[in-house]
């Protein structure tokens, strides 16, 4: 099984600790994974902001990259979903359709895929689970408040895992943190709003971590504990279930 | 025609932090509510499910249902009209009334008679109108538009509205006991129903199969409305008609379990044939409707059946108030439902989203709002509605992350600024910064660590 | 005519015909359970449930709770304060009606709704104009959901019908709930236990 390590271009720049996390603890749990150097971005913020037609050059790219992996993982949701949900290439539509089936966010790689049942980790910490929307709604990764189903949360089922961590319960379990890619600077008000309620949340419930499985959310609402200069930390999920 | 945008008119609605957190506790409360009410019901999804399959039938039919429902009604007594827009409704309903030499009217929540402003029309007119929901009384006072289709009021604190009601009904002033001042406008309200011979009501939902409609209120205002008045003007978009009577159990298990909570309301009135001695019409309204029904990405949007769920869940809207929508309807489905009547005008309001799809899963209809939201966003930008500037920007990102190396040192000038020349970003041009400190830049990216560390 | 520009472009920009699901069956509690079910919903949603054993018994409830001054009406014919309805009545006359009271034909557990038609509202303006407000339910017609419900009314013809669920409520201000908007400030369940 060779897997592509798909790091999301503000991953790669900005938080390249949860991409080292990441790929460490995919070999640690002995995937043989490897990392396409030519990769950018999936093209999201172009589509999301209305200009999907602009992004015909990020898709190219992708499938160059990464067409020839039995699986695809990264960690993000919001950039796999994406993927997911709009990757097309009128000259290669069947290596697009592949992609589309075999791309995998970390967490539901981790539980679906690799069934992992025991994560030697340690992090004696309390932490706030973050669900990220579109991981969370969009993905499936767990069972959404709206919904009348059976609850599940495929992050709580690695984090469980882990020892000494302790999950804090949140007053709003998935409320979105308002981050939204361009959205966050279009409606800059109702963004950071959201923002600060969320990291209040956590705040509230006695959180010393918040973690997700998207670092998108996790770099809005450390823009917010920066500013409140809370001693709180954001973690992306990669980076607790890979702490010794 | 507003100019004035989403993001600006929320941006002035955050001014005031202690006021948002009201609003947003108010409405997340109804939320809390809708999901314990939803909660309750084993067979929810398989309810919304059956809704869904029986609304995309309606859409699918709708052509021989409206045809069926006129011939039904007709037969029970009831004068139908057609008005192919919002002009054509407004005056179908003046002449009904000047045609009865009336010149005051008592309507109940339309959200159809809001979209096709129909108050100012009528008053412009000489007719007087009171709006008899208390929430749609107290914002006509106010002289300002609903902000929320179930909850028209819902911006607004108690004492504003005791003060309101001292300017307008007499109450003491520095009363805002809601007890006190629902009475006062009972008993200022019961005048108007009794002194009025016309009532204008919404409609609910209307069946082809028998010609009748249904219309849901807690306060009772319709029916006091409607069982008073020597007229009923009953006015509703074409999309609101479902197949058959027993269709109705569907929709009256859903409907106010998404609004409020509440497992049904106080009344569901089927009103089938005028009394005796009374007139009945029906004014059915098109107003872009058969338009947003040819587009094939927008179409379900017309399965909506207005409880508003996708507002009182939508992060945003809790955020920025219904006002921020300017339009009728407010709310993500008033943000996929506007770009229909006006492009341009509403371009903005499916950008007013973070895509969390919260919307689309409280939806007892199941209309895909969050993906519709996105579609939009394609199609404005497409029509050209978006500013050049932002264009620009996509374009320049593009050319960027379309070649690795241009994407790789983008990264490290944009690492080097953050780390070296942080005033260039950390000010007040960039939105960002304005709330939020900037992310930190590591010494090297993912890709130069990876580069180090696995060299073949 | 609008009629024909509209139908046409309906019929234009519809899509390919869809089916109708199925109808929605659930299985049904037992009667006892129905019965629990409605008056625990009735008390939820702002009613009251007084428990009788013959039609009559509504009559004491009445005294007891008006006055000489107060006028009550019902189209029941076994009540004391039974009015005899022509149908034409002017609707406006009513305005002063303390306590009206009505014969239900069936009331639903799930969500503490009665069914009402008009040939059993005297006056169609009656059951939402009264201050107080009861409604007569026999144990034996209450159902469990709305599904039954409407197989119930089936094709039963009416010029108007409605259900009512707990006394007229708003809750504009604030989200505070008050009992008593425009319709009836209070609802009654006459419930009308079976024969043991």
């Amino acid at each position: 099984m060779r897997v592509g390590l798909f790091v999301p271009c503000y991953v790669d720049q900005f938080y390249p600790n949860a991409a080292i996390a990441t790929l460490s603890l995919l070999k640690k749990l002995g995937v043989d994974v490897y990392y396409p150097q030519n990769q950018t971005c999936c093209g999201q913020p172009m589509a999301n902001s209305g200009y999907e037609h602009l992004t015909k050059n990020c898709n190219n790219l992708f499938i160059d990259n990464f067409a020839e992996f039995d699986y695809i993982v990264s960690p993000s949701g919001s950039c796999v979903l994406h993927v997911k949900d709009h990757l097309h290439d009128e000259k290669r539509e069947a290596d697009a359709t592949g992609i589309r089936h075999k791309v995998y966010e970390l967490v539901e790689f981790l539980t679906d895929v690799l069934k992992v049942e025991k994560i030697t980790a340690t992090f004696p910490f309390k932490v706030g689970l973050h669900q990220s929307c579109h991981g969370q709604r969009g993905l499936h990764l767990s069972s959404m408040t709206e919904l009348v189903d059976q609850p599940f949360s495929k992050p709580m089922q690695l984090l469980n895992q882990v020892k000494g961590l302790k999950i804090i319960e949140l007053t709003r379990p998935d409320e979105c943190c308002g981050f939204g890619g361009t959205f966050c600077v279009a409606e800059e008000a109702v963004s950071a709003k959201m923002g600060k309620d969320r990291v209040d949340d956590h705040l509230m419930n006695g959180a010393e971590f918040i973690t997700a499985a998207d670092m998108s959310c996790l770099m809005h609402m450390e823009g917010i504990l920066k500013r409140k200069n809370s001693k709180v930390k954001v973690l992306h999920i990669a980076e607790i279930l890979n702490a010794e | 025609m507003s100019s004035i945008k989403h993001p600006e008119l929320s941006d002035i609605f955050n001014k005031d932090e202690e006021r948002v957190n009201w609003h947003d506790d108010t409405l997340w409360w109804i939320r809390a509510k809708r999901d314990k009410a939803a909660h309750g019901i084993s067979e929810w999804e398989l309810l919304r499910e059956t809704a869904s399959q029986i609304k995309n039938n309606v859409l699918s039919n709708l052509h021989n249902y409206l045809i069926e429902f006129e011939e039904k009604a007709q037969k029970n007594g009831i004068k139908v009209h057609w008005a192919a827009n919002a002009e054509e409704h407004n005056k179908i309903v003046l002449s009904l009334l000047q045609g009865k030499g009336i010149n005051q009217m008592v309507k109940s929540k339309s959200m159809l008679t809001e979209e096709c402003h129909l108050n100012e029309y009528l008053e412009s007119n000489g007719i007087d109108v009171i709006d008899s929901d208390l929430g749609e009384r107290i914002v006509q006072l106010a002289k300002e538009p609903p902000s929320h289709i179930v909850l028209p009021c819902i911006h607004k604190k108690k004492e504003e509205i005791g003060q309101l009601f001292h300017e307008h009904l007499g109450t003491e002033a520095g009363i805002s006991d809601p007890q006190v001042l629902t009475e006062t406008a009972r008993i200022h309200l019961r005048k108007t129903f009794l002194t009025r011979r016309s009532a204008l009501t919404g409609v609910n939902f209307a069946v082809a199969e028998t010609g009748e409609f249904v219309v849901c209120t807690n306060e009772g205002n319709a029916d006091m409305g409607a069982h008073l008045a020597d007229i009923h003007i009953a006015c509703m978009g074409i999309e609101k008609l479902i197949p058959k009577k027993k269709h109705l159990s569907v929709f009256l298990r859903l409907l106010t379990r998404s609004a409020t909570g509440q497992p049904i309301t106080t009344y569901s009135s089927h009103f089938k044939k005028p009394r005796k001695g009374q007139e009945m019409h029906i004014v059915l309204v098109d107003n872009g409707r058969s338009v947003q029904l040819g587009r094939e990405d927008f179409r379900n949007s017309l399965k909506c059946i207005r409880c508003g769920a996708c507002m009182n869940t939508c992060p945003v809207y809790r955020r920025s108030g219904g006002h921020s929508y300017h339009n009728a309807i407010a709310g993500p489905i008033g943000a996929i439902l506007a770009p229909n009547l006006d492009m341009k005008e509403y371009a903005d309001l499916p950008f007013a989203s973070t895509l969390c799809g919260s919307c689309t899963n409280v939806c007892p209809v199941k209309i895909d709002i969050h993906d519709q939201l996105y579609k939009w966003r394609q199609v404005i930008v497409k029509e050209g509605y978006t500013s050049s500037a932002k264009t620009v920007a996509m374009k320049v990102m593009d050319f960027t992350l379309s070649s690795p190396t241009r994407f790789k040192l983008a990264g490290k000038i944009g690492r080097w600024t953050l780390k070296h020349a942080p005033f260039t970003v950390n000010n007040r041009l960039n939105l960002w910064f304005k709330n939020r400190e900037m992310p930190e830049a590591p010494e090297e990216s993912f890709s130069e660590w990876y580069k180090r560390n696995n060299s073949i | 005519m609008s009629r024909a520009t509209i139908l046409s472009a309906i019929l234009s920009n519809q899509p390919q015909t869809t089916q109708l699901p199925e109808d929605l069956q659930f299985d049904c509690p037992a009667k006892a359970a129905v019965t629990e079910k409605f008056i625990q919903m009735i008390n939820l949603i702002g009613g009251r449930v007084v428990e009788i054993q013959r039609i009559e018994d509504i009559n004491l409830y009445a005294t007891a709770h008006y006055g000489a001054g107060e006028r009550l009406i019902t189209p029941i014919e076994e009540l004391d304060f039974y009015t005899q309805f022509a149908g034409d009545e002017d609707p406006h006359q009513f305005e002063n009606i303390a306590f009206a009271v009505f014969k239900t034909h069936f009331a639903v557990a799930e969500n503490g709704a009665v069914w009402i038609t008009e040939d059993r509202m005297g006056a169609r303006v009656l059951p939402f104009i009264c201050q107080h407000l009861g409604m007569l339910v026999f144990e034996d017609s209450i159902v469990s959901n709305m599904h039954e419900a409407y197989q119930l009314i089936g094709s039963q013809d009416y010029g108007f019908g409605t259900f009512i669920a707990g006394p007229s409520k708003t809750a504009d201000i604030e989200q505070s709930l008050v009992l008593g908007a425009h319709g009836a400030r209070s609802i009654i369940i006459f419930l009308l236990k079976k024969e043991l």
